[in-house]
């Protein structure tokens, strides 16, 4: 069951940024921290389906650019004491390359 | 690695938020153990005077019970009084022989009531006022006997005596000084307070000195029944004797006449002491390993006894227990208020003043309101309302904040009357709102949803019920009504946040210290400043990284680098992110001028890209919404026209009219002039948005006199006015200057701007920093110091050099590509 997709190499995801893939009509953010460890969910904030992906992105976690609620990259969950969570999605870095598990 | 051992002695208010702020600064560094003399988890000791009150139960007052200590792996022991700290050995000795070493030593052992040294006052029924056993006692002694006296009319006297009142005891005040509350109130005040509490049915005996508690005459009918007094060896109290001779009847005694640092145990371990554990900057004893915090210490020279300055403590001392070691508690300004339902009450700084300041007094009597405003060098340094509070938390920031109130001083008496439509109709606005109604119309928050969070979630500041609840954390205009509903949902125990605010949780500095920094010592890029200034967070977060962005580029023009990831969307895509997550694309129009050529491209690109809606917008220029942000960059490069930073916080608009060109009335060339300076500034990053207006004569079309920057034509020359906003809440903008030339005009406002972007914090309007700083001190720099001002505008001349067209690059030269380009699988 490896359905590993290639999306992008890493070097096009900005540090502390995030990249937009569409798939099916969905659009799913693929976030990297100031590392290289990169995170993967539902384009989709679970407070008014704000676009994460565009949101500033910090320690572990994105604030939704519309009303500012953080997100957690690993898991999805809001920050306390917001509530709510978005689907994640299987990531991985292999030879400088991301892929994602759909 | 094994974790070192924190433990805590006093399981009161100011230790356990300090817990509270370690476990969410380093939550794996300790192993917590906390002792505490009551038998009960962590409660609100403030609210013992609603409970006396009977308007709360205990259950309404627990702020942690004993399954969070469970849940954060605190090891809890109740009802155990820590005896003997063995310094040498590091442990410490609970009463029960049960004991606990230490690493890191907390003693918060708050204070106890000064039981006044006369004779009687052993007896039974002679109490202090503290806990919740003295409340229990209370309540058991208001159901059998029928007068009560209490001894002092401070705050905690007149709250006990107005809860002994409503549970139908007969109960008279005595008090040492002419008036009451005379540590809070002036004469006048106390005199129309103790008139209220007068007609609420309480008695009071002023300067009165008690010489001696009596006890219950041998057989007399008050005295207990027989089998009580055998299991008590002590006698019941029966009376009050002053030192005039004169007696009055009492079957219980309250003593409110203040409180001591409890001090015992760490005088018995050698610690130094003087009238409270003395302490540090950073909280702790003179022996380092052992912090001492709360009512029990003693602060240069000052032992505090309300908590806001006590949780301000919490704060430093858990900084500098998760070992960030930065945060330095330098004192408080407290005020006071009193949690008697139905009285208004609010006083703080110095506000009976003295031979160098100034009063100003608004006295009704008949009304039942009295208000003094202390003023010394054009800053406010007292406070005293009675009747009226509402405005109490807006003179409190003030006088924290020491802000210069030369401008607003014609007014300050009538209140912060321009905190928004809705904020500020009064106390009673807030009491008045029913649970649906709506305080918050940016989220949508209810009253009700408020209160409910702060009662839950036991919520102390404006900010925490920004987090809990988002009310007041967008546009801000409910501030003052949320503020109003944590003061009447809390009482007395309400803290308007601290003064010197840092810039944001990860840090404990503020905005003028972070650009101190940066200019001190040269700091040039982000992660280059947060690990100078020893950021808490690894890479900062959405508030302090746009900031941060902004000091660097403000003040290192050319050498600083941008970092578009610490930017708000908006700035990142150069475009503003609507509802749905598409785009609008504002180009901009010179002074709000335009040609048929323009509006041809913008017909061409709304047809080819099928723009949803089109715009004249409130800032003379034309507004396509709708679009997908893939077709950014080809809509820009089609368009041809520079950007409008209609997003950012930049130069936005120069609005103007039409001008002494075609105008009959028009003096001046307004139009030329708008455009001139749009030129001239655009491009201009700034702290917040920046908008400028020409108008060709007084009648000012333009609406010069609520933009940031305006220019009124006279026949004479330009006047210039600064400092006015039209969005949120009204500002008039205020007179500068007059000039003759247009130079003269593009160099004023020119250096105006500049010194603002130098100085004023990040998202402060132009207004906001002028209220801070002081109009004189506008005028001081612009106008008293010609090369000052010529330099501030050269230096702004020379940072917009630094700045391209952002949509330009990114349409032409290709900049930022990713930022635009959807991947597909
Ligand atoms: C488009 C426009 C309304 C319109 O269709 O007319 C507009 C639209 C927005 N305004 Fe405005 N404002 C517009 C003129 C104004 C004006 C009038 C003016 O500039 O003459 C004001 C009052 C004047 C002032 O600012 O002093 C105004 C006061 C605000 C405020 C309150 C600012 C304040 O300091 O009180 C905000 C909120 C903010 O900036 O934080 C705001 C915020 C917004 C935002 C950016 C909300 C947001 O963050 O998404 C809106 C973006 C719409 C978009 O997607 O493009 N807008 N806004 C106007 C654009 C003018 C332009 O050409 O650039
Ligand atoms: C009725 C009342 C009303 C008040 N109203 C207000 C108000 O409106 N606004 C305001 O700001 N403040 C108010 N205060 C003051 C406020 O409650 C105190 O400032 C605050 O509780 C002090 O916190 P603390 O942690 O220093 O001490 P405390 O809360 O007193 O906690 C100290 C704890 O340590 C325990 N302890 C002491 N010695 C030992 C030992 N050796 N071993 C183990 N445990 C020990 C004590 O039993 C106590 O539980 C009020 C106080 C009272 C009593
Ligand atoms: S355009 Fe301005 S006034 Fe209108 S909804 Fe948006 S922010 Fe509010
Ligand atoms: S949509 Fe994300 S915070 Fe509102």
């Amino acid at each position: 069951m490896s359905n590993w997709i290639k999306v992008v190499p890493l070097s096009e995801i900005p540090k502390l940024g995030a990249r937009v893939v569409r798939h099916n009509g969905r659009d799913i953010a693929v976030f990297r921290n100031d590392g290289d460890g990169v995170f993967a969910m539902n384009d989709k904030c679970p407070h008014k389906g704000g676009p994460l992906s565009q949101g500033i992105v910090s320690g572990d976690s994105v604030t939704c650019p519309m009303h500012g609620m953080n997100i957690r990259l690993a898991d999805g969950r809001a920050v306390a004491p917001d509530e709510g969570c978005v689907g994640t999605y299987p990531v991985k870095v292999e030879a400088g390359v991301v892929y994602l598990q759909l | 690695m094994q974790k070192m051992k924190l433990v805590m002695v006093g399981n009161g208010m100011a230790g356990v938020r300090t817990l509270e702020e370690v476990l969410k600064l380093a939550p794996e560094l300790y192993d917590i153990t906390v002792f505490g003399a009551e038998p009960h988890a962590n409660y609100n000791r403030i609210l013992l005077s609603p409970v006396l009150a009977g308007e709360q139960t205990i259950k309404d007052i627990m702020l942690n019970d004993v399954d969070w200590y469970r849940e954060n792996g605190i090891a809890l022991h109740l009802n155990k009084k820590v005896v003997r700290i063995d310094r040498k050995a590091r442990v410490v000795y609970a009463e029960d022989g049960s004991s606990a070493e230490y690493d890191r030593l907390i003693l918060a052992t708050g204070s106890t009531p000064f039981i006044l040294p006369v004779p009687g006052n052993d007896l039974q029924g002679v109490i202090g006022f503290r806990d919740i056993h003295d409340v229990d006692a209370m309540v058991a002694a208001s159901k059998k006997y029928k007068h009560a006296v209490v001894i002092g009319g401070g705050l905690l006297g007149l709250e006990a005596a107005n809860g002994l009142k409503l549970r139908g005891m007969d109960v008279t005040v005595v008090h040492l000084s002419d008036w009451l509350l005379e540590r809070q109130l002036d004469q006048t005040a106390a005199r129309l307070l103790q008139k209220n509490l007068e007609d609420k049915g309480l008695k009071f005996l002023l300067k009165k000195q008690t010489a001696a508690i009596l006890p219950v005459p041998a057989l007399s009918p008050n005295s207990p029944p027989q089998g009580e007094r055998d299991d008590v060896p002590t006698l019941r109290v029966g009376g009050v004797r002053f030192t005039d001779g004169s007696e009055i009847p009492a079957d219980l005694v309250v003593m409110a006449v203040g409180i001591r640092p409890n001090t015992a145990l760490a005088e018995s371990a050698g610690i130094h002491c003087n009238r409270g554990i003395v302490v540090n900057d950073t909280m702790q004893t003179y022996d380092p390993r052992i912090y001492a915090i709360g009512e029990c210490v003693s602060h240069r020279g000052i032992a505090y006894g309300l908590v806001a300055p006590l949780f301000e403590m919490a704060k430093v001392c858990a900084n500098h227990l998760a070992q960030m070691g930065i945060g330095r508690y330098t004192g408080s300004v407290t005020s006071t208020k009193l949690k008697v339902t139905g009285i208004d009450l609010f006083s703080a700084g110095n506000f009976s003043g003295g031979d160098k300041t100034e009063d100003i007094l608004l006295s009704d009597p008949v009304g039942g309101v009295y208000k003094k405003l202390v003023i010394q060098d054009n800053k406010l340094v007292g406070a005293c309302l009675y009747g009226d509070t509402v405005d109490g938390a807006w003179y409190f920031q003030l006088l924290r904040e020491g802000r210069d109130i030369s401008d607003i001083r014609d007014h300050l008496m009538f209140g912060q009357s321009h905190v928004g439509d809705v904020g500020h109709q009064g106390h009673s606005k807030a009491a008045a709102m029913t649970d649906e109604m709506e305080v918050c119309g940016c989220n949508g928050v209810c009253k009700g949803t408020i209160v409910k969070a702060i009662k839950e979630k036991g919520l102390f500041t404006l900010e925490d019920v920004k987090k809990h609840t988002k009310a007041a954390s967008s546009c801000g205009s409910c501030t003052g009504l949320v503020e109003q509903i944590l003061a009447s949902t809390l009482g007395g125990d309400y803290s308007p946040a601290p003064a010197a605010k840092s810039l944001c949780g990860c840090t404990d500095r503020t905005h003028e210290e972070v650009r101190a920094a940066i200019r001190e010592h040269k700091l040039l890029s982000i992660p280059d400043a947060m690990n100078f200034m020893e950021w808490r967070t690894p890479n900062g977060c959405a508030s302090c990284r746009p900031a941060l962005n902004y000091y660097l580029l403000s003040t290192w023009p050319h050498e600083a680098k941008d970092d578009p990831q610490s930017r708000f969307i908006n700035e990142r895509a150069h475009a503003n992110i609507q509802k749905d997550g598409t785009y609008s694309v504002v180009p901009r129009m010179w002074g709000g001028t335009t040609n048929s050529g323009e509006l041809r491209r913008i017909a061409d690109v709304a047809d080819k890209y099928q723009v949803p809606m089109i715009r004249v917008t409130g800032g003379q220029r034309i507004d396509l919404f709708g679009i997908k942000k893939e077709d950014l960059p080809k809509i820009w490069a089609e368009l041809d026209m520079p950007s409008g930073h209609a997003y950012a916080k930049a130069l936005r608009t120069v609005k103007t009219c039409i001008g002494s060109d075609f105008c009959r009335f028009g003096t001046q060339d307004s139009t030329q002039m708008g455009i001139d300076l749009e030129k001239a500034f655009y491009k201009m990053w700034a702290p917040h948005k920046v908008k400028l207006a020409v108008s060709g004569c007084p009648r000012n079309c333009a609406e010069a006199a609520i933009k940031d920057v305006g220019v009124i034509g006279v026949d004479s020359g330009w006047e210039i006015y600064v400092g006015g906003n039209g969005g949120i809440k009204t500002e008039v903008a205020e007179f500068l200057v007059k000039v003759k030339t247009a130079e003269e005009v593009l160099e004023y406002s020119g250096a105006f701007l500049q010194i603002y972007r130098e100085e004023a914090r990040y998202l402060d309007r132009t207004v906001h920093w002028i209220q801070r700083v002081g109009m004189d001190y506008v005028k001081k720099r612009v106008l008293g110091d010609d090369e000052g001002r010529k330099a501030a505008y050269q230096r702004l001349m020379y940072a917009i050099q630094a700045e391209k067209d952002p949509w330009r690059e990114r349409a032409r030269e290709g900049v930022a590509k990713y930022e635009f380009e959807t991947l597909a699988v």
